[in-house]
């Protein structure tokens, strides 16, 4: 019964596309809808213990995050007893190469470069999604731009 | 960084909409959202249904913004409101046969949990008044059991969450004058021509 919150409504169409393309860049398109499932329903079930001026962009993009983090975590688990699992991306899509560049990055590289250049996150605000220091959040992000430059 | 690196990573995703409606429809299906919500047409213009895991718990003549609408109930119910037609099915199923005339009772479930006692008992008194046939405030009031507080009777009705499915379009003044309708006159004409099994205007 808390008042001042919007509609959870408005916050899944204002925010879905930009949660699906993080989501996109961290797990690939396969993976992304069970990733986009379970963000908007830890985002659903805390809703009403979020705070009405909190930015509402950054903190489901901070539970999309960890969403796809957990799935990253598991999916290296199930490789390293199975052998399987690309990194996801449409085969079909013209921009291979970015993609697989972009797979092919360490998971807080990735994380960084999807929520700065996807969430347009600051810098504070990605340290906190990622829970490292600001400091070394700008470095993942410098490392990870670096690292892509390099394979495309 | 310009490139086609941001220009990969900010592509358009299509899927997003798809996957933000099965969300919604979940969420509303196995009530990890509050409440749930649709628009529906009418013969007297759109209507917003709420329903929450009780049953229906609003339905309003939507004259004004949806947006306005929903803010109002997130901030009076609760924030955790999803959009999801599905969910809303038995009751726009009812509607439609209520309006176009094969359906003179409404069954699905009601939330009758946010009103205070009075409003529920006046509103029970409504409910029972059959298909057809018209009460009076002071009716209602001494059904509602006080018989005195034909006022507050009458704003109890006038706050009815539940319009047309509580019928108080069904309650007049004494002497058979019209009452007033938070609808509008208009529409409270319709329904009683509907239910006389006149053609409504």
């Amino acid at each position: 019964m808390k008042s001042g919150l919007p509609p959870f409504q408005v916050l899944l169409e204002r925010h879905s596309e930009d949660v699906w393309r993080t989501l996109r860049a961290m797990v690939g398109t396969q993976a992304a809808e069970d990733c986009f499932q379970e963000t908007f329903l830890a985002a659903l079930r805390a809703y009403p213990r979020l705070r009405a001026d909190s930015a509402p962009r950054a903190w489901l993009l901070t539970i999309a995050h960890n969403k796809a983090i957990d799935h990253i975590r598991r999916s290296a688990r199930e490789r390293s007893s199975e052998g399987v699992e690309s990194a996801g991306e449409d085969p079909a899509a013209p921009d291979d190469a970015v993609w697989s560049a972009v797979a092919a990055l360490a998971p807080r590289q990735r994380a960084a470069v999807a929520l700065r250049y996807i969430g347009d996150l600051s810098h504070r605000e990605i340290a906190a999604a990622i829970g490292c220091s600001e400091e070394a959040s700008r470095r993942s992000l410098h490392d990870g731009l670096e690292t892509l430059r390099g394979l495309l | 960084m310009n490139d086609p690196i941001t220009r990969v990573l900010r592509a358009p995703a299509p899927q997003a909409r798809a996957a933000a409606r099965r969300f919604a429809d979940r969420a509303a299906a196995e009530h990890s959202a509050d409440l749930a919500y649709t628009t529906v047409a009418s013969p007297l213009g759109e209507l917003l249904l709420v329903a929450s895991a009780r049953g229906l718990a609003q339905m309003h003549y939507l004259d004004d913004a949806l947006e306005a609408a929903l803010q109002t109930i997130a901030a009076k119910r609760s924030p955790r409101i999803v959009e999801s037609p599905a969910a809303l099915d038995p009751w726009r199923r009812e509607l439609d046969e209520y309006f176009s005339g094969a359906r003179r009772r409404f069954e699905a479930a009601l939330d009758w949990e946010s009103m205070t006692a009075f409003q529920r008992a006046v509103l029970r008194a409504t409910v029972a008044i059959p298909y057809g046939e018209t009460s009076t405030y002071s009716g209602v009031a001494s059904a509602a059991g006080s018989a005195h507080a034909q006022r507050a009777a009458g704003n109890a009705l006038g706050a009815n969450p539940l319009a047309i499915i509580i019928p108080c379009h069904r309650v007049l003044r004494l002497g058979g004058a019209f009452g007033g309708y938070t609808g509008g006159l208009d529409r409270k004409h319709y329904l009683l021509e509907l239910e006389a099994g006149l053609s409504p205007p």
